[in-house]
């Protein structure tokens, strides 16, 4: 750690840990509600269950961007952040709105739209905390001694996130309206601008990691986001074939998003070549695990398993059933998911100063919190092929079906036990690291 | 060999070529020509259903035009499938409604709304989903 005010990432990265936690309880109730065992029902119903799981999901992905921002921009611009006690300020207003939305949808305060159920009024308020939040980053770029392309891709990711939920609060009267512009947050989230996210922070790592020159890695990723755009944006359209809107997307989206692999290929090959060709050999190795993992997962869960079901031929009976879920588990896992465990697991020991690289706990929190998360996966596939099968070819009923494919959510349960004792490794890990110190500014970082 | 700054080029031209693209699309997309939805037919009581759709988020459960939860069945053509004194059963029951083994949370819905909710999920039904509508539909069984 090189500047003080990066010990302020700490914080948002424990609170990462206590919303991760969260997801996972509610992902729980989830998963029980769908063999039968509903005894929550009236306290917690599968749509409460349900928004808080993607909501918790969501805001403790944006937690850990925000807290890898005010960990690498720093660094990146060679300069203190230009506030610590406005970035506290960002991250208790960030927690109070976080916790004020998931109590609400206990008792029905949201908007039923899914992946967007925060209530208006709390919109608000993520708009003036995002707005903090990209006035300290800009800032701190700003009066920094150099822009670099890692620090500005993050930072280009994070304010084009930050538009894009604006489009998610006007209100239409027609359900084909609503569901257009509210992909516009969410497709152009996570298979846009947070792509430059994840890119900008494994760029970081690469360069931290491997010690390969920052001119090659930044040229490449450039390429990498590049290719993102150029699919991800019209790809947008494989959202459109079958909600009302006009046929042209069945062609746009159908081969757009056919070629956004292409984006999650080249950013795996690049982390491959690039941990090939680097010279120095960090003694962080949890670090570089999660870093690699993250690509080569993310390619297969939101590459490969999305190019499974995106051509419209394909879409047209898959649309609306598990196999959605299966390809969303492991798509947010390896894209996003696993390169925030990644930049907490490279930083933490640098803001702490407890150098816990290669502990044992540490990597079987990686491989059994990745096979669970495979295991979950294969179970949602089967589970959604049977769907497709027996309800869309066969005209079986919907809760027939659901009985006939309720064994393989007991497959899910039991994955998910592997996964959630992974992340609870994981986060013992965080904690036996310890707070922050200022003792660690300017250690030797092998 | 590319350089950084083709490289950069590249990026921002592409992102700027297909956003541009992707505006004019949805401009097309919406103009009435274009309408699938009979748009014209969205009157107060349809609009009044998706008012209650939403503050009840029924869509962390079912899907409709095959977008939600996946834990309750579809309601695009649930009007054709089930009829009206079914849905309006469903959403007024004074318990909650678990006829097949999954319970729904009970609404007692008073006669105005389940009215407003049956005129929402008729214009839902209505819609030309390029296909998908078929999928989901009792015709398609044929």
């Amino acid at each position: 750690m090189k500047y003080k005010s990066q010990k302020v990432a700490y914080w948002f990265f424990a609170l990462c840990m206590l919303l991760f936690t969260l997801q996972i309880v509610y992902g729980f109730i989830m998963g029980f509600a769908r063999i039968g065992m509903d005894g929550l029902h009236d306290f917690i119903p599968f749509n409460t269950a349900r928004a808080v799981h993607t909501n918790l999901l969501v805001v403790w992905l944006l937690t850990g961007f925000m807290g890898a921002a005010y960990y690498i921009i720093p660094e990146e611009a060679q300069t203190e952040l230009v506030s610590v006690k406005w970035a506290y300020v960002q991250l208790v207003s960030l927690a109070v709105v976080g916790v004020v939305a998931i109590v609400g949808y206990h008792f029905n305060y949201w908007e039923g739209r899914k992946f967007l159920e925060i209530p208006r009024e709390l919109d608000y308020l993520v708009v003036v905390n995002v707005l903090l939040f990209l006035g300290l980053i800009l800032a701190t770029l700003y009066k920094g001694k150099r822009r670099t392309t890692t620090a500005l891709v993050l930072t280009m990711g994070l304010v084009f996130a930050a538009l894009l939920y604006l489009p998610g609060m006007i209100w239409f009267d027609s359900q084909v309206t609503d569901s257009f512009f509210r992909w516009w947050v969410v497709h152009l989230w996570v298979e846009g601008v947070w792509e430059l996210i994840m890119g900008g922070i494994l760029a970081y790592l690469l360069i931290k990691l491997t010690g390969v020159d920052r001119e090659v890695i930044e040229k490449w990723l450039y390429v990498i986001v590049g290719l993102t755009f150029l699919s991800g944006i019209l790809g947008t359209g494989h959202h459109y074939y079958y909600i009302g809107v006009n046929k042209i997307w069945l062609v746009v989206g159908g081969i757009f998003s056919a070629l956004e692999p292409l984006a999650f290929l080249a950013m795996a090959l690049f982390a491959m070549y690039m941990y090939r060709k680097g010279e120095k050999s960090h003694p962080n190795k949890i670090a570089l695990f999660w870093t690699i993992g993250a690509s080569i997962v993310s390619f297969i869960g939101a590459g490969l398993l999305g190019f499974a079901h995106t051509l419209p031929q394909t879409n047209i009976y898959t649309h609306g059933t598990l196999v959605t879920a299966m390809h969303g588990h492991y798509a947010f896992w390896g894209a996003y998911a696993m390169i925030v465990l990644a930049i907490i697991s490279y930083a933490l020991p640098n803001m702490t100063g407890r150098k816990r690289y290669n502990f044992d706990a540490g990597h079987y929190a990686f491989w059994l919190a990745n096979i669970g998360m495979l295991g979950m996966t294969v179970a949602f596939g089967v589970a959604g092929v049977a769907q497709v099968y027996l309800e869309r070819i066969m005209k079986l009923d919907f809760m027939d079906v659901q009985n006939e494919i309720s064994i393989h959510f007991i497959v899910l349960l039991l994955s998910a036990t592997m996964f959630a004792t992974g992340i609870v490794l994981y986060i013992i890990e965080f904690a036996k690291h310890g707070q922050p110190t200022d003792e660690a500014l300017n250690m030797v970082e092998e | 060999m590319l350089s950084k700054s083709q490289a950069r080029t590249f990026f921002l031209g592409g992102t700027l070529v297909t956003f541009l693209v992707f505006i004019a699309l949805t401009v097309y997309s919406f103009q009435p020509k274009n309408d699938q939805t009979n748009h014209d037919k969205i009157d107060a009581k349809v609009i009044r259903g998706k008012e209650i759709f939403e503050a009840n988020n029924c869509m962390g459960c079912h899907t409709i035009m095959g977008e939600g939860g996946y834990y309750a069945p579809e309601l695009t053509k649930v009007i054709d499938r089930r009829g009206e004194a079914f849905v309006k059963t469903v959403l007024q029951s004074p318990v909650p409604w678990g006829s097949r083994g999954r319970k729904m949370v009970k609404y007692e819905m008073n006669d105005v709304d389940a009215d407003a909710m049956v005129a929402y999920l008729k214009w839902i039904g209505e819609l030309d989903l390029n296909g998908f509508d078929r999928v989901v539909s009792p015709l398609s069984k044929d």
